[in-house]
């Protein structure tokens, strides 16, 4: 067990399925030079140039060269620096790479992975800060991976590049100074299995990626207060372990999905919905979302944070979910 | 690992000299069905290959205007020799790619005419299973790695096969047909500039038919030739070639496999050529100017390359019966399909993932 900062788990785990598969190689912007944020560290020297290619600031050259190079025997991993660059070459990864198996019947096989720098709380503005990962949700044929830990950026990122559908690993650029345990050996995490981060009776906070630190931050503050939170960290959008929510909304009577994307129409729409339609008579207070604010996201600190997610926000749903059971009592 | 099939398996090995498979070429053809060929049978080999596009497209359009057709379709009417002369270049391990325009390359590489006709008629047993249509059709085993609909699009993918190639040392090369209006999309001026500065195995073919869709190219474009004035933007040379004269076609495109192949970077090909038909069927092509149509089909490229044959000392009733023969072969092709049934409708729910489901929650 090593403790690795996110940003090195990222390049730790590269190197792992790099080292197994002679197949998995790497395509993006600045690579060699260890990647703006150091998450290809040391692979170029390691691997070389014909597997670590860096290529022009051309994002639909690299997302279709992945895709070519993955119909043609290859696993590539491609980087697209900032998820807001996704915008730019977004044909390639919804119209082709999203549709290729379905178009040919099955024919057509792309294991192919798109790392990108995805989310806010650092400043960088309304073009490189937004979480974009509500986007991909929208299209069919494309899996979404969110670590938010070191040890699941390397078990998540593992499971991508062995998976013979397309993935989309949105690693999240505040989260890249986090230190924590990842395990040695061929250390896996399973795509669509969430993870129960903290147990509790009395609300179950659903997070991913950058709000499941938050989620837990809110836990620990509500415990204080004698509320008992479960933390359910989703990991993956697609496949959405809608199970593990449904079963947790069933023990506690209430839900608070935590989304850094834009609420208008998040990921957490989808949560709520499933909740809504599927588990309503376990729901003993109506299911409450915090979610990003429906604006291009400012750079000022303070500016910023008005319009993020943040623990104090997850507390004050919590405390509005349980106070709607002594308001409204069911009879 | 990139395909499905055993023939893609065997791809993904790798390594040159691997046995191929040798699906059945059906009316398409290789650089190696011809290699043995005299040069007397080759021309002929060469003009079966357009007349079976030919009544094929002949036939799309019919069942088109009789609204069998699912969808919309783009005919390469009068694009045969392009199709057929880049085709004689390529190797059976060899791959192409091409654009919604795209039954021509499909079927000269070999892709059953059969379960194409299938796919467009929304049959059961289509080559995409009623999930593409005549705009998606492909055949992975005999490398046809699809027609993509979306303008540009694939050439970053062909310049990923290329790389592929390169990475794996296959010996493979890859051809990318796209049109002259693709050549003002972003994706174009990308996968140029990627494909020459990693010198990835492509041989990059504009099919310049003079029309972006309604509109003539000359109005959109500053220069001459769209594609290849461009090619030295990219380091590469601007090679023209007439798109109506298929041993001109076959001539340049077999020295660009070869550069390509050795190793020595993609190379662009502009091949002048007209659509006999419109954009797609449903386009009368009203904004031609008059004569124009007429003025092309003198120059039909069946008839060049016959009219050449001949000259050589082909058999004239070798190449009389060959129109017919096709015609009446594509006929059946058509009244097979027409008589299938339709897809069962649990399949619109398989084929999203790899182990086959659309399932996306637990």
């Amino acid at each position: 067990m090593a403790e690795l900062t996110y940003r090195e788990a990222v390049a730790a785990g590269l190197a792992r399925e790099m080292d197994q598969d002679p197949t998995v190689v790497l395509i993006g912007e600045d690579l060699r030079a260890g990647g703006v944020f150091k998450t290809t560290k040391g692979l170029f020297e390691r691997f070389g140039p014909v597997r670590v290619r860096d290529t022009p600031i051309s994002e639909q050259a690299i997302v279709g060269a992945a895709m070519g190079a993955a119909m043609g025997g290859l696993r590539p991993v491609a980087e697209i620096m900032f998820s807001d660059f996704y915008a730019t070459c977004w044909d390639g990864v919804v119209n082709e790479i999203a549709k290729a198996r379905y178009m040919s019947a099955g024919r057509l096989t792309l294991p192919l992975v798109i790392r990108s720098a995805n989310g806010g709380g650092i400043g960088f503005g309304a073009q490189h800060s937004q979480a974009t990962e509500n986007w991909a949700m929208c299209v069919p044929g494309l899996k979404i991976a969110c670590p938010s830990t070191p040890g699941d950026a390397v078990g998540l990122l593992a499971a991508a590049v062995r998976s013979d559908d397309p993935v989309l690993v949105f690693e999240h650029k505040a989260l890249y100074g986090v230190r924590g345990e990842v395990p040695d050996g061929d250390h896996v995490v399973p795509l669509g299995r969430a993870a129960v981060r903290r147990s509790g009776a009395d609300v179950t906070l659903v997070g991913l990626a950058s709000t499941v630190p938050m989620c837990l931050a809110a836990a620990a503050d509500l415990a204080a207060a004698g509320v008992e939170a479960e933390v359910i960290d989703l990991r993956c959008l697609v496949p959405l372990d809608a199970a593990t929510v449904l079963a947790s909304v069933g023990r506690t009577g209430r839900l608070v999905v935590v989304e850094e994307n834009p609420g208008q129409l998040g990921w957490g729409a989808a949560v709520a919905a499933l909740v809504a339609e599927e588990a309503f008579g376990d729901l003993r207070a109506p299911v409450l979302r915090v979610s990003g604010g429906n604006v291009p996201l400012p750079v000022a600190k303070e500016l910023e944070a008005e319009v993020s997610p943040s623990a104090a926000k997850v507390v004050a749903a919590v405390h509005r979910a349980l106070d709607h059971r002594r308001v409204a009592p069911v009879p | 690992m990139s395909t499905d099939t055993s023939a893609g398996r065997a791809a993904a090995s790798g390594a040159a000299g691997d046995a191929h498979p040798t699906p059945d070429r059906n009316e398409g053809l290789t650089s190696a069905d011809l290699r043995d060929l005299s040069p007397a049978d080759q021309d002929l080999r060469l003009y079966r290959a357009m007349a079976f596009v030919r009544a094929f497209e002949e036939r799309v359009e019919t069942l088109y205007k009789q609204g069998q057709v699912r969808g919309p379709a783009h005919l390469a009417l009068g694009h045969e020799a392009v199709a057929v002369g880049v085709g004689a270049a390529l190797g059976p391990q060899d791959r192409s790619i091409g654009t919604y325009r795209g039954h021509h390359h499909a079927l000269v590489r070999g892709t059953p005419p059969d379960g194409m006709m299938l796919e467009l008629l929304g049959r059961a047993g289509g080559v995409c299973g009623g999930k593409g249509g005549s705009m998606h059709v492909l055949s992975v085993e005999h490398g046809y790695l699809g027609s993509h609909a979306i303008i540009g699009a694939h050439l970053p993918v062909a310049a990923g096969l290329g790389w592929a190639s390169q990475v794996l040392g296959d010996g493979r090369v890859t051809a990318c047909f796209f049109g002259d209006g693709a050549t003002n999309i972003g994706a174009f001026h990308e996968a140029l500039n990627l494909a020459a500065v990693w010198h990835l195995p492509v041989v990059f073919v504009c099919e310049n038919n003079g029309y972006m869709e309604y509109t003539p190219i000359e109005t959109v474009v500053p220069v001459t030739y769209p594609a290849a004035d461009r090619a030295a933007a990219y380091g590469l040379p601007a090679i023209t070639v007439d798109g109506n004269d298929v041993s001109a076609v076959r001539e340049v495109a077999v020295a660009a496999v070869a550069t390509a192949r050795r190793g020595e970077g993609p190379v662009l090909v502009e091949a002048r050529t007209y659509r006999h038909s419109g954009h797609s069927v449903a386009d009368p092509a009203a904004y031609r100017p008059v004569g124009e149509v007429e003025a092309w089909k003198e120059r039909d490229p069946l008839a060049v390359h016959r009219d050449a044959a001949l000259a050589r000392g082909g058999d004239p009733a070798a190449y009389e019966a060959v129109l017919p023969q096709v015609r009446e072969q594509v006929a059946a092709i058509a009244r097979r399909a027409q008589e299938a049934p339709v897809p069962d409708a649990a399949d619109a729910w398989t084929d999203v993932w790899s182990d086959g489901s659309s399932t996306w929650r637990s």
